[in-house]
């Protein structure tokens, strides 16, 4: 993510770039011409540079923090890198809290979560949009103030239900009332009806019915949407806290979040921030990879509604 | 409504309900159909049709719906009927108390204190992430090469886990071997005690909260930016207009919309938003306890006082659908008509 491309002019790769390349490098060789260079280092880079340096500098502080031994970490005059790299702080969260099995819980959270999440969406949008019933109008409403319903407002009663149906500490109790989605239908919504009629007209002379309309052009032709939703999706549900943190309180069954809650309880009056920052580096870097990938995506269903 | 031949089959009024029907049916059939049987197959059909879509539509839709019934519109009510209620968590014993959960909130002085504590926070985290968002926005707005990748950077912290950021803020905020201490240390300045004193733990989280909320207003703001026309900074910079005053003047009347919807979606967000943060670096929530903090701290924190911990949530709930409705009314169209 740091990396800059300084040698090309950013741009969207494809066809279109030749033609933007050759309109964009009159303002580019513009801006490093040595009579602009000054003005461009020093109103341009400064201020971007200044920015970067509150974002990533405490990113960049954690993960060279979990590979300092405790010393370096106590001493009174800290260096950025660590002198003596190890990994001892990433196996001491191992002896903390049973790792794998944390690890093992949040992928198995997040993958069916997010799975069953993005297929209601999908299908529910579909429905909202193209099978006519009447009230579909006031259903589409509901969904509309469900979705400006925090989860802390829901928290107490569905703690009570989960609990009657036995469903403490264990995986699906953390799943199932998660499930419902409304902000996955309400984008796909939308974008179903931005979606040309003509489309679906050869199919339906065809006597194709809601199903393959759904499989087969539909879904193929929104994947970009699809996958946006399905982003957002797994990112929340990795990060997820409060509902795993209710609901959980025997060690095998947290996910990462709970875990590390587990983890900061632990070792927060002893001030081992290595172990504290080796914790943070698992919740937060596949995050980070992810997003660097693909935030595209993320960027556009995140801010969905502002950015058009 | 009504197809042509619809309209001409006085003998069958049932069809002019439904243009589908009407135009399903050949032309010139209609004629013959003095008794009407035809509309009632036609009727029948289109029931018939009308219920083949519920049932696919309860396919479709059904399980979605239900598990919004069932997980988000269950709990709103049945958290009206628990706000009525003295009853501690666990506790098989309730007792009816009216109103008094919610004369608590709003009179006691616990209850003002989360209003108070509310208020800062939210009116700081607003103004905070929406002034750093402008001034970033403003700044990767320059045609400059890395200006995406910088975009990417800002906005990273919005999608990262709130634990993890947490996590790496206490540390950062440790007044004795925090990285911050250090830098107050090579100015001479003492490090506050963040944990200890109520005043200072509130900056602490308004701070790590921005931090984490001010990539969002900035790439918003920077797609407003972008659409304001270049024309007419060049025309306020031919009138000798000032960056300043061209900001001002020129950029800052056109983006009201965007600012109207950031500051309602930024005071919806910092109310629902920030429990990650206030859980993990202040967990008793002494001078933090935001209200949704509270709704978690009276049922599940120290107290167990559910009946009181529902009234906080309805009462959280009504807030977010008033605010909600007056951008509907006042904001959206400004919103989507710029």
């Amino acid at each position: 993510m740091t990396h800059t491309p300084i040698a090309t002019p950013a741009g969207p790769s494809g066809p279109v770039q030749p033609r933007r390349r050759q309109k964009a490098r009159p303002d580019w060789v513009k801006a490093f011409a040595p009579r602009n260079l000054a003005d461009t280092l020093l109103a341009g880079y400064l201020p971007i540079l200044l920015a970067l340096l509150i974002i990533v500098l405490p990113l960049a502080w954690m993960v060279l923090s979990s590979f300092k031994p405790p010393g370096e970490i106590l001493t009174l005059n800290p260096t950025l890198l660590p002198q003596d790299p190890t990994l001892s702080n990433y196996v001491a969260v191992g002896e903390r809290v049973p790792l794998l099995t944390v690890l093992r819980n949040s992928v198995v959270v997040t993958v069916i979560g997010a799975t069953v999440k993005v297929v209601l969406a999908v299908t529910t949008a579909y429905a909202l949009v193209f099978i006519r019933v009447p009230g579909a109008n006031i259903i589409f409403l509901g969904i509309l103030v469900a979705l400006m319903v925090p989860p802390e407002v829901s928290m107490l009663p569905n703690y009570l239900t989960i609990t009657a149906l036995g469903g403490r500490n264990t995986l699906w109790g953390i799943i199932l009332p998660g499930l419902g989605t409304a902000f996955g239908t309400f984008l796909l919504r939308q974008h179903f009806k931005a979606l040309p009629k003509e489309l679906f007209e050869a199919a339906e002379l065809d006597g194709a019915g809601h199903g393959r309309k759904l499989l087969q052009i539909a879904a193929p032709v929104s994947l970009p949407a699809i996958a946006t939703v399905a982003l957002v999706t797994i990112v929340s549900e990795w990060n997820n806290f409060l509902w795993p943190l209710i609901i959980i309180d025997s060690p095998d069954k947290m996910t990462l979040p709970v875990g590390l809650n587990l983890l900061q309880s632990i070792e927060s009056q002893t001030g081992s921030y290595g172990i504290l920052m080796a914790g943070a580096v698992l919740v937060i870097v596949p995050v980070l990879i992810i997003f660097a990938a693909l935030q595209r995506y993320i960027v556009a269903g995140l801010t969905q509604g502002a950015v058009k | 409504m009504a197809t042509p031949q619809g309209a001409n089959d006085s003998a069958a009024p049932g069809t002019l309900t439904s243009s589908r029907a009407g135009a399903s049916v050949a032309p010139g059939g209609q004629w013959d159909d003095p008794t009407g049987e035809r509309a009632q197959a036609r009727k029948k059909a289109h029931r018939r049709r009308m219920s083949k879509n519920w049932s696919l539509f309860v396919l479709f839709a059904g399980p979605n719906i239900l598990l919004i019934l069932a997980f988000i519109y269950f709990p709103l009510v049945s958290n009206m009927y628990y706000s009525t209620l003295d009853w501690r968590l666990g506790s098989p014993r309730a007792t009816p108390v009216g109103l008094d959960n919610y004369v608590r909130f709003f009179t006691s002085e616990s209850g003002l204190e989360v209003w108070r504590v509310t208020g800062i926070f939210t009116g700081a985290a607003v103004v905070g992430s929406m002034v750093l968002g402008m001034l970033i926005a403003l700044v990767l707005n320059k045609k400059l090469p890395g200006r995406t990748a910088a975009r990417t950077a800002v906005f990273a912290p919005y999608v990262l886990s709130g634990v993890g950021v947490a996590m790496v803020w206490n540390f950062i905020f440790d007044p004795t071997r925090g990285a911050l201490s250090h830098l107050l240390g090579f100015f001479g300045i003492a490090s506050p005690q963040w944990y200890l004193n109520e005043n200072w733990a509130l900056v602490m989280v308004i701070i790590v909260y921005v931090w984490k909320n001010l990539g969002f207003c900035a790439v918003v703001f920077l797609a407003g930016l972008q659409a304001v026309p270049q024309e007419l900074i060049e025309a306020a910079t031919l009138d000798r207009a000032g960056a300043v005053r061209r900001f001002f003047s020129v950029v800052l009347p056109l983006l009201t919309p965007t600012v109207f919807f950031l500051l309602v979606t930024n005071i919806i967000f910092s109310m629902t938003n920030a429990f990650d943060i206030l859980r993990i670096m202040t967990p008793t929530g002494h001078g933090t306890n935001t209200i949704i903090f509270e709704i978690y701290l009276q049922s599940f924190g120290a107290y167990q006082r559910a009946g009181y911990s529902a009234a906080i949530a309805v009462v959280l709930f009504f807030t977010l659908f008033l605010i909600t409705a007056v951008q509907l009314r006042y904001v959206e169209r400004k919103v989507h008509y710029q």
